[in-house]
């Protein structure tokens, strides 16, 4: 893409004109779009009788899918303010921080399709009569699978914020909200910015999802390009389905485009190294902004409010004295909050327990952890699956930098791809061939997860040092050794993060690929995803209950027997 | 105490909470500083002396756990407005261009923008960086770094600015060039601060920069004594007095009983060491064996039996911090005799340092089960145990009794060094486990 436009050094010539057109059109026919595509949301919403129908004429899709796209910017704006705020409060407070952090962990863990039952008839009774009610309950699912790892990011970051600039801020007595926005904020940009692009790729997977679910008895459809596949579906139109698949893949390379590749560009000035970087990403659209002189008019015009605005939130947010607490005192509140704590939590749990048990009895967990134990099994038997083919594909890749260059931006390219637009064509399969769900289902889970093993392992791959290959070549290490010695160790730690984000993916997964259908067809796997979505349908509260916890009782003790103890391990030995 | 110093602490102490809180580990022991108008002052002392930390009490970056901060004659109750703080890191924040790093300060206290930026514009001025006003820190080298440091403290105009070993971080060939250029500043008499107060480990440093030093000691952190610096500004490197102070400063700091003449009304209560019993108590020096090897080669090869240390380390162009661990090595060790600013190389330490390695090894293991007692006690321990291995954790739990938990575990990595040097012991770092050496075993 970027050999085909002109290199920076002439668009930064052109100073006056073309740069500055280019800048203001295409502002405003982004303006234009969301206001044509906005003004879909509010519409009239009164089930059964008024609810808006999917259209499948493939000239609709521009319009469908600039809906769902509306809908993931306003989700990841969402997500953006949730995590200023959350990681900010559970950084700076002792107290909050240990009842933020563990929550955010179970939050991370909870399945996010398992929420929907809950917040789209919440949604709905918040905005009667309107569509606005589906408009956030599917903004709201992909919220949840956004916020959480962006939060978690920005703590960690406001955590290890270097010491030296925090004393030099504290000391020339900045003001909390110009700390904020000096230090904290762009200190933690390039970790948030790359977290908040692989959030938002996976974002698609739940969009999709939750424009088109059944819940409590009741079809909802809102229209997008996810509700477009969901209605190909049941028409068993292949020709329309196609069309969603191209679509959806000009969308997210234009997204790249547009937005993501501009705001990375962009946020690489917030490396806190002192030193320049090797190579800086670069994008057209970026150098388009920085040759315009639109931006710097901008700022002008907003630099006297700009200026009014920091002077007020700082005389709020000014440095206050310190304050000097007796350690006894402090000893004795920290244990009071902790029992306090300890209280609600088992409380909490002893109440989720009577509900399960009172309405669905013994007999029924027992089925359900069995349930969890089958799809355990999917998950498992798809990592050593992915693991086997792509590890050594991804090494290829990875040791070449010409190929990794041309095929990382693939790698992204098919984690972000919504898998569920790709179910249809494998469930056709499926009945064609006869193949069992049972096991259909892993492949289903693979299609969106293998790609994270894929793309950690080329990254790793890469980041093994040229030395140490050097090394490898002249001692004449080959084969196996080579991989014992070289690779595997070299690769390990980018491998286990690669490895956690496809288990999370493909347990979020289950909930959708265990049970699928083609027109009148349903497939269905036993599992605890098929579980929770049939529960999910028919309303059955207990049960969704049960599901839902189980799933997350499995994800956090598969995370904290096998994932921590293989971090940690990675941490240890083979970081790099 | 006079009531007009600029910055004042009181019998200030500091200690901090060990992690399982059962005791408190002193950093700093009551000690009691002033700066008064219109003069340099520099705390010189070693590493653990606490002068860092006393530095950011009196800017107001920590609290103390006792005694008394003024600034102005006020108590202080948060970060000190009267002062600004130069850092051995820079700390400018990279995402800034050099005005706006400098502006910072200025945005701060409410200052508009076209005021904000004038005064920016001539502190960059003063410091030499002109033309530089729109380039990112990344762009630029240490020394200009550290001059937009400098630009950010002094264009709050502070009364006193604090510099916490500003120069340390830079090659010797700049810092020697910014010094300078920070000396002239302060000698025209139009510096934007009243006084200054510096924080350095370098001798040469302190002597050409301040009108007053004051010498900490270590373990706890307390004033040892101060030296005037009573010579005609700029102070010149080559007069006969410069020298002297500096080599007496050299016998100060290498011998930490000495006494100094000048000493103020608190210090007279400095508080002896306690001889300890326990071997976990007596700290070992963090310096690696082929350190103190290299260093005693160095001073065999040249022909004499005494070394001034002032000399060595200007040979070496070593910072006095870096070689005054290492001739506590060798002292320790009784490889070399150090004593009132003069080492002397040992028969011992000659041979280890000119011998082959397993001599070398066998020498080593020697001394250290003679004259080091962590490692003997570790060495001894292991050997009682029926399977020769024991968990650092229990080592750990031991030393934690007698240092804050970082220290804790930089004293057994210490110990863990010199004791595989000396083939006394092997350690897993993976599993955590020590395991008494085969070696070990047949030799004893």
């Amino acid at each position: 893409m970027q050999n085909i436009l002109p290199p920076r050094i002439s668009l930064r010539r052109l100073r006056f004109g073309l740069s500055d057109l280019a800048v203001i059109l295409g502002a405003l026919a982004i303006l234009a779009v969301i206001a044509k595509v906005g003004a879909g949301a509010f519409v009239g919403f009164t089930p059964p009788k008024n609810v808006p129908s999917v259209s499948l004429d493939p000239r609709n899709l521009p319009y469908y899918a600039g809906r769902s796209t509306l809908r993931m910017f306003v989700a990841l704006a969402a997500s953006f303010v949730f995590t200023f705020a959350y990681g900010y409060v559970a950084a700076r407070s002792k107290y909050a921080e240990r009842v933020l952090i563990p929550l955010l962990d179970i939050l991370q863990s909870v399945p996010v399709l398992g929420f929907l039952s809950i917040t789209v008839t919440g949604f709905i009774a918040l905005f009667p009569g309107s569509l606005l009610g589906l408009e956030c309950a599917s903004i709201f699912a992909i919220f949840t699978s956004q916020a959480w790892n962006m939060a978690f990011s920005f703590y960690q970051t406001l955590r290890t914020l270097p010491q030296d600039l925090v004393e030099a801020t504290e000391s020339y007595r900045l003001p909390a909200w110009q700390r904020f926005v000096q230090l904290e904020v762009p200190a933690s940009m390039i970790g948030l910015v790359w977290n908040a692009m692989m959030s938002f790729g996976g974002g698609w997977f739940f969009l999709a999802a939750s424009e088109a679910i059944s819940v409590l008895n009741q079809s909802y459809t809102l229209p997008g390009i996810g509700s477009y596949v969901a209605a190909a579906v049941s028409a068993q139109d292949m020709h329309a389905l196609g069309w969603a698949v191209l679509t959806m893949a000009f969308t997210i390379v234009l997204i790249d485009q547009l937005f993501w590749r501009p705001v990375v560009a962009w946020a690489d000035k917030f490396r806190l190294e002192q030193s320049a970087a090797a190579e800086a990403p670069q994008s057209w659209v970026f150098d388009l902004f920085r040759s315009s002189r639109v931006p710097h008019a901008i700022e002008r015009i907003w630099s006297p409010a700009g200026d009014a605005l920091t002077f007020a939130l700082s005389s709020v947010t000014a440095v206050r004295p310190m304050r000097i607490v007796d350690p006894r005192v402090e000893r004795i509140v920290n244990q009071l909050y902790l029992a306090a704590l300890i209280v609600i939590v088992a409380g909490l749990i002893g109440l989720g327990i009577h509900f399960i048990l009172t309405t669905v009895g013994f007999v029924e967990i027992s089925k359900v952890i069995a349930l969890g134990a089958a799809t355990l099994l999917r998950v498992a038997v798809l990592l050593t699956l992915a693991t086997l083919v792509w590890t050594p594909i991804g090494v290829v890749i990875g040791l070449n930098p010409r190929l990794t260059r041309m095929l990382q931006p693939v790698a992204l390219f098919c984690a972000s791809f919504p898998a569920n637009f790709i179910f249809p064509f494998a469930t056709l399969a499926f009945i064609t061939y006869h193949v069992n769900i049972n096991y259909g289902s892993i492949i289903l889970m693979a299609l969106g997860a293998q790609w994270y093993i894929l793309f950690n392992t080329i990254a790793g791959a890469a980041s093994i040092p040229t030395d140490l290959r050097e090394m490898a070549d002249d001692i004449g290490l080959r084969g196996w050794s080579r991989w014992r010695r070289l690779i595997v160790p070299g690769i390990f730690s980018s491998w286990v993060t690669g490895g956690i984000t496809a288990s999370g993916g493909a347990w979020n997964a289950s909930i959708v690929s265990e049970i699928v259908t083609w027109g009148h067809t349903t497939l269905t796997a036993a599992g605890l995803g098929s579980y929770i979505a049939d529960a999910t349908g028919k309303g059955d509260w207990p049960r969704i209950t049960l599901g839902v916890g189980m799933m997350s009782v499995y994800v956090v003790a598969v995370n904290r027997i096998f994932w921590r103890k293989l971090y940690a391990l990675a941490e240890k030995k083979y970081h790099l | 105490m006079s009531a007009q110093g600029l910055v004042e602490v009181e019998s200030c102490c500091k200690s901090f909470p060990h992690p399982e809180g059962k005791s408190e580990f002193t950093v700093l022991d009551n000690i009691s500083v002033s700066v008064e108008p219109g003069e340099v002052v520099a705390l010189l002392g070693r590493s653990g002396s606490g002068k860092s930390t006393l530095l950011r009490i009196m800017a107001g970056l920590i609290p103390a756990s006792s005694g008394k901060v003024f600034s102005d004659g006020k108590p202080l109750t948060g970060p000190n407005p009267d002062v600004a703080m130069v850092f051995q890191s820079f700390a400018l924040l990279p995402w800034l261009t050099v005005i706006e790093n400098v502006e910072v300060g200025l945005e701060a206290h409410g200052v508009g923008r076209m005021e904000r930026t004038k005064r920016a514009l001539k502190a960059i001025d003063l410091v030499g960086l002109d033309g530089f006003e729109s380039a990112y820190p990344k762009e630029l080298s240490g020394g200009m770094k550290q001059r937009v440091g400098f630009a950010r403290a002094l264009v709050v105009e502070p009364k006193v600015l604090f510099l916490d070993e500003p120069f340390s971080a830079l090659d010797v060939l700049t810092a020697e060039n910014l010094r300078g250029e920070i000396d002239d500043l302060w000698n025209a008499g139009t510096f934007p601060a009243k006084s200054i107060l510096l924080v350095t480990h370098n001798i040469e440093e302190a002597v050409f920069l301040a009108d007053r030093i004051i010498v900490l000691g270590t373990n706890p952190g307390r004033i040892r004594g101060e030296v005037k610096v009573d010579l005609p500004r700029p102070h010149d490197r080559t007069r006969p007095e410069f020298k002297e102070l500096v080599e007496h400063l050299y016998a100060i700091m290498t011998n930490p009983t000495m006494n100094i003449e000048v000493v103020p009304a608190h210090a007279s209560q400095v508080p002896q060491r306690k001889p300890s019993r326990s071997p976990y108590a007596e700290p070992l020096p963090h310096v690696r064996v082929g350190t103190i090897s290299g260093l005693l080669e160095l001073l065999v090869e040249h022909d004499r039996d005494r070394h001034e240390i002032a000399r060595v380390a200007e040979r070496l162009s070593l910072p006095i911090d870096d070689l005054l661990p290492i001739l506590d090595a060798a002292g320790l060790l009784g490889f070399a005799i150090v004593a009132d600013g003069i080492v002397h190389v040992s028969d011992v330490g000659r041979d280890f340092a000119t011998t082959t390695i397993l001599r070398s090894k066998e020498l080593f293991r020697h001394q250290v089960l003679e004259h080091v007692p962590l490692v003997a006690t570790m060495s001894k321990t292991l050997r009682e145990k029926q399977n020769g291995s024991m968990r650092a954790d229990f080592f750990l739990d031991l030393l934690d009794e007698y240092y804050p938990a970082d220290e804790a575990r930089r004293q057994f990595a210490t110990a863990v060094d010199w004791g595989r040097y000396a083939e006394l012991f092997e350690y897993d770092a993976a599993e955590e486990l020590l395991t008494i050496s085969d070696a070990a075993h047949s030799a004893l």
